[in-house]
C-alpha cells in the first residue's frame, strides 16, 4: 500500500512523532511505501539538525534521516511545510539567505515546500494517516 | 488528477493553540487542487465559527472572517456537531452566517453551515477518502 503521513507535533514534548516514525519504519519493513512524511504545525521542529537530545535517549529527527525517504529524483521526501516553518524558525540554506539570515537549521535529509505537497500526498496515496494529538 | 472526498474535521477553539488557523491555510491552499471537501466542526472546534469573534485584547490576528471566503472556493459543506454546540450552551444562531452562490440553481445565495448530530456526521466522515483532523 502506498501511505502518506502527516505528523503535526514536534519532537520530545509528545510522542506523535516518535509514533508516526514507528510506524513508518513498520510500513517499509513490511514491503509498503511511505510516498511522503509532511510535518505541519510544531511538526516542523522535527527537521532541526541541531538537535542534540542525551545520548541515552532516542534521536528523533535522525530517526526520520535514517529511513531516507526520497523520490525518483532522487528528492527528500520529508517535507517540512514552508509558513508553518518560516513562523517557527525553521530554514533551509535559500530561505535563510531570502530572508538575510545567516545560517541555517534544516536537517539536509529534508526540505521544505508549500501545503500543496500535502494535499497531492492525499490525492496520490491510498492512506493519508496524521499523527497528532 | 482524480477527485477525492478531503474532509478537514476541526476539534479545537479559534485561539489558544495553532490548530485553528493552520487548519484553514489547509483548507485554502486545498481549494485550488479541485477536490471535493468538507469540513466538519466537533467539540471546541464549534466556537471557530462563532459570530462576533473580537482579537484585539489578546493581540491574535482575527481569522475568522476568512470563513467567509470559502464559499467563493466552491467550499460549502460546513457541517457542525449539534452535540458539541448544546454541551456548550450554543445554537446555530450563534453561528456566523456563512453562504454560497449555488451556479446550479440562479446562483442563490444558500447556507453553508448545516448542523448535524454526531451519528450523522459519523455517517459522513465515513464517506471520506481522505480526513484530515487538526
Amino acid at each position: 500500500m502506498k501511505f502518506a503521513i502527516q505528523v503535526n507535533e514536534g519532537p520530545y514534548q509528545h510522542q506523535a512523532s516518535d509514533t508516526a516514525f514507528q510506524f513508518a519504519k513498520a510500513a517499509i519493513e513490511n514491503g509498503h511505501e511511505i510516498f511522503r512524511v509532511f510535518f505541519y504545525h510544531d511538526g516542523v521542529n522535527n527537521a532541526s539538525r541541531f538537535t542534540l537530545p542525551p545520548q541515552d535517549d532516542r534521536h528523533v529527527v535522525n530517526n526520520w534521516a535514517s529511513l531516507d525517504i526520497k523520490n525518483a529524483e532522487g528528492e527528500p521526501e520529508l517535507v517540512v511545510c514552508v509558513a508553518a516553518a518560516l513562523r517557527r524558525g525553521m530554514l533551509d540554506e535559500s530561505e535563510a539567505s531570502k530572508n538575510s539570515i545567516e545560517g541555517n537549521n534544516l536537517h539536509p535529509a529534508f526540505r521544505i515546500s508549500g501545503l500543496g505537497q500535502l494535499i497531492e500526498a492525499g490525492i496520490q496515496c491510498d492512506r493519508l494517516v496524521v499523527f497528532g494529538d | 488528477m482524480a477527485t477525492k472526498k478531503f474532509m478537514y474535521l476541526n476539534r479545537r477553539s479559534s485561539f489558544g493553540t495553532v490548530y485553528a488557523i493552520e487548519s484553514l491555510e489547509v483548507v485554502l491552499i486545498a481549494a485550488a487542487f479541485e477536490q471535493d471537501v468538507s469540513l466538519a466542526f466537533m467539540d471546541d472546534g464549534v466556537y471557530q465559527i462563532v459570530e462576533g469573534q473580537e482579537t484585539d485584547g489578546i493581540g491574535m490576528k482575527n481569522f475568522s472572517k476568512t470563513f467567509h471566503a470559502l464559499g467563493d472556493y466552491d467550499i460549502n459543506k460546513l457541517y457542525v456537531s449539534k452535540e458539541s454546540l448544546e454541551e456548550r450552551g450554543l445554537s446555530e444562531s450563534d453561528l456566523m452566517p456563512l453562504v454560497y452562490e449555488d451556479e446550479d440553481d440562479d446562483w442563490e445565495e444558500k447556507p453553508s453551515v448545516k448542523v448535524v448530530t454526531n451519528d450523522e456526521l459519523k455517517a459522513i466522515m465515513s464517506e471520506q477518502d481522505v480526513c484530515l483532523s487538526f
